[in-house]
């Protein structure tokens, strides 16, 4: 069964403590989770990669240093680091090593390659509230998007629902290991995330049927009323009676509880501020704006409350929300509040999401022509530490750290050039992907054989 | 006296006048890749004369007079092409009121019989020189693009007309030479051939005899049945005495065919796209059939892309073929991402030299402009960027953009927006202008 997440958990710590005076006795909302994970990681013997660069992932540096990875698990990060019995020793000289990188933002097995029709499995577009709807339920693991995604050095990633609701549902965090059933490929205890949007498209799609919501108004309007049956329901929990279970309902009283993440397609920062207001009205937290092009004029803000901006390096301009973007969007939200931001690099696409290493370096360029130097240490934050925060899987991945997952990828040079190529990739301790052994190159079952023998 | 002032005031007028005729700018010590025979030169110097290189070389001698630029050591290059765009078509995408590069035609506009062919829409005329997505994207070094229509559900998958234009502001900024006719053959456009792949042969066929040999003035249009207007057939038949058609077409078997129409029917044509081009490189080659593709498509979008492979532009340029590059994705908002395309066919396989010349002196061969733009080389518009490292590395930026010889301002609406809220805030609302 779903062990609890990690958030629960402090909670717990908390009430045991004494401490939860001002939580009144909270419930959880999720029990054991239905559709478990199935993850079981790959046996494999310890492993020792020696002498690389090394970006830890938590804004530090090592030069000439080794990773040890022992029970899947990182063991020791340092210089000069003995091999146990058995241990696979890899050469990392000249290399350079950074956690397995994270992508927040990612539709893949939901819009799966190729774009048929029958594929598009991301937008439950017949009510704007679907909460009760979960993304994992469409994803197909057969997605040729898994593995050039695994070749660009990604080990985790959030699946969402599209944006054409106002609440879309229901995302889920998912290994990237090839399965036949995404169960298997379902992070073991990362909560689940909500799906909502702001602006145009929920607007865009029921306006012109000529239904609500057509207006940014109806849009605040469509969130409120949610939000006000969700809190009713999570009040009636705990009754002697609680109500019949409400898969709508259970998903937004669970993101109010503090159980599952909140993620907000949101560009205008007017438009996020108006979230961050939802947010207080009904007591839930703003995990990440997604998009957030115009992120960099609340940058503050957004730092203040604790929520990251989930961006890109590059993209802007399809929507008039789209209109005011910078390049160093990224890099302002990073530095709000003497540094306290949390910026992050993500996707939103099965291009992207190969490259996000070369759009975190495309910021790192664009702050270096407005006089801001990040040096690399901190940059790789924006995929790795800060994404997982975003989910809220810090505990188990995003950093180095001793006792984290051994997620790892092994790159050729500095991973943030366009040159930069991931030549292995470990999760949980097993090399799951390497460029110079084909027998470690993962291959849908869709793309096998397309090639005519 | 007065006689006298009357002539020195003539005099300085005319000084004046050969001044400006005589702008001279020394570009000092760059490493100048190019991207033409003289490939790269370490320690080079670039000479312009009005507006046109008039000297590259090692160790040139500063002409007096003439505006210096140090380099110190950074790369310059020809100015980069942005790839088939909307670039001063569009606006913002989804507004559709800003949006201009293709041809519809809803029902209740078409009078029955009324074709929807129209291969005489040119795009040219909806040039917006000064469309803030051009700024945006010029000064991340890109200097010309070339102007696409795109096809219409509600239209024809021949979209019309386009052709180059280089970014100098200019209101006429058509590249003499680049009139382009543009065909969409990809799965997104066999709905407007009746749903048949083979349709659209059919139909392009139609089209061709009507328009060949070169209509008759007294021609009618048949309703009903002729798919050209007078101005249609007029506008196809140009193209069929060796002009220029793009395909945006990716499947091999259908790469073959365009090469085989081409060849049957005396047009040149270019394919966009590409994604299994390399499956037929060889033939590709053998009749000089340039390809211009996205080197970062490497997933089967569609069933047409199932050969598509990282290395597409390496095997390509290895067989011969011409490779430029232009974007699958938001090619005209975000054009200025061409250049990690052309370093991405690089990290796989493509000689870094043919990558740069993919965004410079090729597109411009292909659209027959290269006399005029797309290398550093003496006679060429001085269409110019100078770099703080390797052009096609992602954390590179362009620190000097020259159109025409013209040091542009380094400045778009995005870096104002960008300084006014890297600005700490005053008292006032950022919306007041800044020093107040």
């Amino acid at each position: 069964m779903r062990p609890l997440d990690l958030r629960t958990t402090a909670l717990a710590a908390a009430l045991a403590l004494g401490l939860g005076t001002t939580v009144d006795a909270r419930i959880t909302v999720l029990k054991d989770d239905p559709y478990p994970s199935t993850y079981e990681r790959v046996a494999a013997t310890d492993t020792l990669i020696r002498n690389a660069t090394v970006l830890v992932g938590e804004g530090t540096r090592l030069e000439n240093a080794d990773v040890l990875l022992r029970d899947g698990k990182v063991a020791r990060v340092g210089q000069g680091l003995e091999a146990p019995n058995g241990a696979t020793v890899v050469d990392g000289t000249g290399k350079w090593i950074t956690p397995g990188l994270i992508d927040v933002h990612s539709h893949l097995g939901v819009y799966a390659s190729p774009g048929l029709d029958a594929h598009s499995d991301g937008n439950e577009m017949t009510d704007p509230v679907t909460s009760q709807v979960w993304a994992e339920h469409a994803v197909w693991p057969q997605d040729p998007g898994f593995g050039t995604a695994l070749a660009g050095g990604v080990t985790s990633m959030l699946i969402l629902p599209g944006s054409g609701n106002l609440i879309g549902g229901r995302g889920v965090v998912l290994k990237n290991v090839p399965g036949e059933t995404y169960q298997q490929m379902k992070f073991p205890g990362a909560p689940w995330s909500l799906k909502m949007a702001c602006g145009e498209n929920p607007k865009r799609f029921y306006g012109g049927r000529g239904s609500a919501p057509m207006t940014r108004m109806g849009n605040v309007a469509g969130y409120r009323n949610a939000f006000i049956e969700a809190r009713e329901y999570l009040g009636k929990l705990d009754d002697d009676e609680p109500p019949t279970q409400d898969l709508q309902l259970e998903t937004l009283a669970a993101a109010m509880n503090g159980e599952i993440q909140v993620q907000i397609h949101c560009y205008r920062a007017d438009e996020m501020a108006i979230m961050l207001d939802l947010a207080e009205e009904f007591d839930f937290k703003v995990a990440a704006f997604h998009h957030g092009v115009e992120a960099y004029k609340i940058a503050d803000r957004l730092a203040e409350a604790g929520t990251c901006g989930a961006l890109w390096a590059d993209w802007w301009g399809f929507k008039a929300e789209a209109y005011d973007a910078v390049q160093e969007n990224i890099l302002i939200v990073d530095r709000a509040n003497e540094g306290k931001g949390c910026a992050v690099v993500h996707s939103d696409s099965q291009e992207g999401i190969q490259r996000l290493n070369q759009e975190a370096g495309k910021v790192i360029g664009v702050g270096r022509r407005a006089g801001i130097e990040v040096a690399p240490e901190h940059a790789v934050r924006w995929i790795t530490q800060n994404a997982a925060r975003t989910l809220g899987i810090e505990e188990q991945v995003g950093t180095l750290e001793r006792g984290k997952m051994g997620d790892v990828v092994l790159w050729n040079q500095n991973p943030f050039s366009v040159y930069a190529k991931a030549e292995k990739v470990w999760i949980d301790g097993a090399l799951m992907f390497d460029r110079n052994d084909p027998a470690l190159q993962p291959v849908s079952d869709f793309t096998l054989g397309q090639e005519p023998l | 006296m007065r006689a006298l002032s009357v002539l020195a005031g003539a005099v300085a007028l005319a000084l004046a006048g050969l001044a400006s005729a005589q702008s001279v700018v020394f570009i000092d010590n760059a490493k100048v890749h190019t991207a033409g025979a003289a490939g790269t030169l370490a320690n080079g110097d670039v000479v312009i004369t009005n507006g046109v290189i008039s000297a590259v070389g090692a160790e040139l001698a500063a002409p007096a007079g003439a505006t210096r630029i140090d380099a110190k050591g950074q790369p310059l290059t020809p100015g980069l092409f942005a790839g088939l765009t909307a670039l001063g078509l569009e606006e913002i995408s989804a507004e559709s009121s800003t949006v201009h590069q293709s041809l519809g035609a809803p029902t209740a506009h078409v009078h029955p019989g009324e074709t929807r062919w129209r291969p005489e829409f040119d795009v040219l005329p909806a040039y917006n020189p000064r469309s803030q997505v051009i700024g945006v994207n010029r000064v991340e070094g890109l200097t010309f693009t070339v102007l696409a229509p795109g096809a219409l559900e509600e239209g024809s998958f021949v979209a019309g007309q386009g052709g180059a234009v280089r970014f100098d502001g200019g209101f006429d900024a058509l590249v003499d030479g680049s009139r382009s006719l543009f065909v969409d053959l990809s799965s997104g456009a066999v709905a407007m051939s009746g749903g048949s792949r083979a349709g659209q042969y059919m139909l392009l066929d139609q089209a061709i005899r009507e328009a060949k040999p070169a209509p008759s003035p007294m021609m009618m249009v048949s309703p009903g049945h002729g798919l050209l207007t007078p101005a249609g057939r007029d506008a196809m038949s140009r193209y069929l005495r060796g002009g220029r058609v793009v395909f945006t077409v990716d499947r091999a078997a259908d790469i073959r065919q365009v090469i085989a129409l081409g060849q049957r029917y005396g047009f040149q044509p270019v394919i966009n796209g590409g994604a299994e081009a390399w499956i037929v490189a060889n033939e590709l080659a053998a009749a000089k059939v340039p390809v211009l593709l996205d080197a970062l498509v490497n997933l089967p979008g569609s069933f047409d892309q199932l050969g598509a492979r990282l290395d597409n532009a390496a095997k390509l340029h290895a067989a011969g073929v011409t490779v430029a590059f232009s974007q699958a994705g938001d090619a005209t908002h975000n054009a200025r991402k061409v250049r990690q395309l052309a370093g991405v066919a690089a990290a796989n396989g493509l000689p870094w030299e043919a990558a740069l010349a993919g965004l410079t002196s090729a597109p411009a061969k292909v659209f027959g402009i290269d006399t005029q733009i797309g290398s550093i080389e003496v006679g060429k518009t001085a269409d110019l960027v100078l770099w703080n490292g390797d052009p096609l590395e992602v954390t590179t930026t362009a620190t000097q953009v020259f159109v025409g010889g013209r040091a542009v301002p380094m400045q778009s609406r995005q870096t104002l927006l960008r300084d006014r809220y890297l600005a700490p805030k005053g008292e006032r609302s950022r919306l007041y202008p800044a020093g107040r």
